[in-house]
């Protein structure tokens, strides 16, 4: 039987710390997601983790919240040795989390949501709708919400979902509770409201890991933080004893080292040029130009509209209004393969949801795209003689390591993964390449590989539009970087005055 | 493409090339034809294998649906379903025979167009299907409606087109010439045809390619320039077409046509899909995977019949086999995403 019983009582504990996390590692195959990280939470307290995308601070969460288990290292709880197998365990300890993504069933209501797993039962076993409202109306009165527990959750905004899932993890009184950028999706004066509930909560004696981007919720909520920074633990802080400007350098305070092997190039003639591309809700107004033989770099945070642009210039979802003007003449980008014939090329994000098919061998992955535009004859029979050998020429240049060419591609390792789509795209031999996030989630060797092979493609002479959430990649590489925020184009930085903390500064506002 | 650096490690070409996984399906074949090959000699003194007229008509009984199972195939690889051959089977039986009836008959469907030449009935046969698959098809790829939805529905109003077309009456008196389409082996002869073509399409040509790059991946698949919709409605053409041929075949061989003609022959086509290793997921699986799982179904009906075994058992022992297929099926592919 589930836990039926709905308040559950705080764990006692002594102590000045209800949640420690020591020296734990977490290794992927190929990355190491976290390196002998601490984070120490006192009860009553707001403590926000901060870092870059892909610092590590989600995997961590997910470590405590019992999605991952970690390779070394311990996360103890109220003193004693956190043992998690799943959220559900996480929950009935006494930890709750509100994740980045939201969590609820559309097709279900907003009571139904928050309690589930945990519904009041009648006399017979069978589900008290009634007391379900009224522990909904209490919860909404005590959390100040004004939403009605019989709504649909699917009928909700999405700020109003998030209100929800607020409330749900309140309602387990945890003596922790996890938010993972709770406000990306609400306004200023949700935020307050949000930060209402969690000033109550503190005074209760709840201990709060705050993740956040944004400096000045940080400085508005937070009474400690910790950074970490590619997976490592940098500090510990108290909020009241640094700057805005402390707390980048921390994130991003890193040399930038020969791994980005930039070579200049003569950077020629206006290729593509963008012009007010708009797609309500998502981006706004996007207006820049790429020339031949140039890497322009495109940072901002996730959620700000980069790869949605990147998906517009190459037709997958259309821009509803705004021009891409390519070689001078407007070209209406309806998909993929219109893209294709102007010479586009797009290495996607998600290697595994757009990129690979996972359970085809090494030279289908390469070929695919090739083969929607040529190598085929009349009769629509391959001309697999000639494919194969550009394909084994590409494969050989950019060293992927594996047995043969007809080897599954899931077997592969994700560094080789991203380097065949890297040749399903030189195959199709672009002379406009976008690639969002060209080297996520894999090792050093093959990441500087494959900064060195966009450069040498930008030496001749194809222009190249790079997506990354790793800073150094972005300066690294780019002649210039354009930074987005929210949907819009806050700035584009020459080369030589763009640094790491002017970058952030106009991605994080 | 001139890199600066082409040294590269010596290709590792590997001499061990792992066995295609239609060796598998082939050593269940042979497993269950030795098992009645035993009990043949145990229980009736006799061989199984042995007696050469039983397996011509063991294989004459499955092909049918083999034809059918053929384009199934294609479907499920690119992880869709088609629920309406069946029923498509039927529809095109009653419309194909009616412009295939002999000037002997006095009540022809169309008295007036009898004794026509034998293209015109085959082509109206496939043009009934091919408009089948045609919606089908268009269904599935531009309402993005579930595959097995949009050829629910069609299974559903196709069998209701065979039983209007004539009110319910059978159709029969075809000409000599389309009789001849379904005589002794042609039916055989035609899945033979149609399984080599279909195996040659899907491993050289660009059509089969992107089938399985769409079952794959349908995402990825896009992104690489494919139009997958287009893709998706010659799919469902192609699978209904081929559905059409069969119906035609059985009309043929019968030498009538009833509204009831291939009444759950598109779960028979599905099963010998999933017994060859055609994975439901999409993505995977071979035409020679379906011919194998088409004579696995040939053997167990036949071995039965041998046996003088009930039929109700075969059903039973039917159905025990496609579950089992499909639970080693992923078995397998589990075993494949850990090692990864």
């Amino acid at each position: 039987m589930l836990d039926t019983d709905q308040t559950r009582q705080r764990t006692a504990y002594t102590g000045d710390f209800i949640l420690e996390v020591d020296k734990v590692r977490k290794e992927f195959p190929g990355v190491v997601a976290l390196d002998d990280v601490q984070l120490r939470l006192r009860p009553g307290t707001v403590h926000a983790l901060m870092g870059e995308n892909g610092a590590g601070k989600s995997t961590l969460m997910k470590i405590i919240a019992g999605v991952y288990t970690p390779d070394r290292g311990e996360v103890r709880f109220a003193g004693k040795p956190l043992n998690i197998k799943t959220p559900i365990d996480a929950l009935n300890s006494g930890i709750a989390m509100i994740h980045q993504e939201l969590n609820l069933m559309n097709t279900m209501t907003v009571a139904e949501n928050i309690w589930i797993r945990r519904e009041p039962r009648n006399g017979i076993g069978l589900v008290d709708h009634g007391q379900m409202a009224q522990m909904t109306q209490a919860l909404f009165d005590d959390l100040n919400i004004g939403l009605d527990p019989a709504d649909l959750v699917g009928d909700l905004t999405v700020a109003q979902k998030q209100m929800v899932e607020i409330a749900k993890a309140v309602s387990y009184d945890s003596d922790v509770l996890i938010m993972d950028e709770p406000t990306s999706a609400i306004t200023e004066s949700e935020v307050e409201h949000l930060f209402a509930i969690i000033r109550d909560l503190r005074s209760k004696g709840v201990g709060i890991v705050y993740i956040t981007h944004k400096m000045n919720e940080l400085f508005e909520i937070a009474d400690e933080l910790t950074v970490f920074r590619d997976g490592q633990y940098i500090d510990t802080v108290k909020a009241t004893d640094v700057t805005r400007d402390d707390i980048i350098q921390m994130m991003v305070g890193r040399e930038i080292t020969d791994m980005f092997p930039k070579i200049d190039c003569d950077i020629g003639d206006v290729i593509l040029e963008v012009r007010n591309l708009t797609l309500p809700g998502t981006f706004h107004d996007v207006s820049f130009c790429l020339r031949r033989g140039e890497i322009l770099g495109l940072a901002g945070l996730v959620g700000s509209g980069r790869s949605n642009v990147a998906e517009a210039l190459f037709g997958v979802i259309p821009a509803a209004s705004g021009q891409i003007v390519i070689d001078g003449a407007v070209v209406d980008m309806t998909s993929p393969a219109v893209a294709m014939q102007h010479g586009l090329a797009f290495l996607t994000e998600d290697r595994k949801e757009t990129g690979c098919f996972l359970q085809l061998d090494c030279l289908e992955n390469i070929q695919m795209a090739l083969l929607t535009r040529e190598k085929v004859n009349g009769m629509g029979f391959v001309q697999q003689g000639e494919v194969t050998k550009l394909a084994e020429d590409f494969a050989a240049k950019l060293r992927v390591k594996t047995p043969n060419l007809s080897e599954t591609v899931e077997n592969l390792s994700g560094g080789n993964q991203q380097k065949l789509l890297i040749a399903r795209w030189l195959l199709t031999n672009p002379r406009i390449l976008i690639l969002d996030e060209p080297t996520r989630g894999i090792d050093v060797g093959a990441k500087s590989e494959i900064h060195r092979l966009i450069t040498q493609l930008a030496g001749q002479g194809v222009a190249v539009l790079m997506i990354s959430s790793e800073l150094p990649e972005v300066l690294g590489m780019s002649d210039r970087v354009m930074v987005m925020h929210e949907g819009h184009v806050s700035g584009i930085l020459d080369r030589s005055e763009a640094d790491p903390v002017r970058v952030m500064e106009l991605a994080a506002k | 493409m001139a890199m600066q650096d082409t040294t590269i490690d010596p290709p590792v070409m590997q001499a061990q090339r792992r066995l295609p996984p239609e060796v598998n399906i082939l050593f269940v074949l042979v497993g269950i034809a030795l098992v009645f090959e035993i009990l043949g000699w145990i229980f009736q003194g006799q061989s199984f294998l042995g007696n050469i007229g039983r397996l011509k008509i063991m294989i004459l009984q499955v092909s049918v649906i083999g034809i059918i199972a053929v384009g199934v195939t294609q479907v499920i690889i690119s992880g869709g379903i088609d629920l309406s051959s069946g029923s498509i089977v039927g529809a095109v039986a009653m419309v194909s025979m009616s412009f295939a009836q002999s000037a002997d008959y006095a009540r022809a469907v169309y008295p007036a167009l009898t004794d026509l030449p034998v293209i015109v009935p085959i082509l109206a046969g496939l043009c009934v299907g091919a408009i089948a698959g045609f919606i089908n098809g268009w269904l599935i790829a531009y309402t993005k409606i579930p595959p097995f939805i949009a050829t629910l529905g069609m299974m559903v109003a196709a069998r209701g087109f065979a039983k209007w077309y004539t009110k319910g009456q059978p159709v029969s008196f075809p000409t000599e010439s389309y009789v001849a389409m379904g005589k002794g082996m042609m039916p055989v002869i035609i899945f033979l045809v149609v399984a080599v073509v279909f195996h040659i399409t899907m491993k050289y040509t660009r059509y089969g390619k992107f089938t399985y790059a769409i079952g794959a991946n349908p995402q990825a698949a896009r992104v690489s320039g494919i139009n997958v919709e287009r893709h998706l409605i010659k799919l469902y053409v192609v699978a209904a077409t081929l559905a059409a041929l069969a119906g035609m075949v059985v009309a043929a061989r019968g030498q009538t046509a009833q509204a009831g003609m291939g009444l759950m022959y598109e779960l028979d086509a599905i099963a010998m899909a999933v017994i060859g290793g055609t994975s439901l997921a999409g993505g995977r699986g071979s035409i020679i995977g379906t011919s194998i799982g088409m004579v696995i179904f040939g053997v167990i009906l036949s071995g039965f019949t041998f046996l003088r075994l009930d039929a109700y058992y075969q059903e039973m022992i039917k159905g025990v086999i496609i579950v089992a297929a499909v639970v080693v099926d992923t078995y397998r592919q589990k075993k494949r995403v850990k090692k990864s």
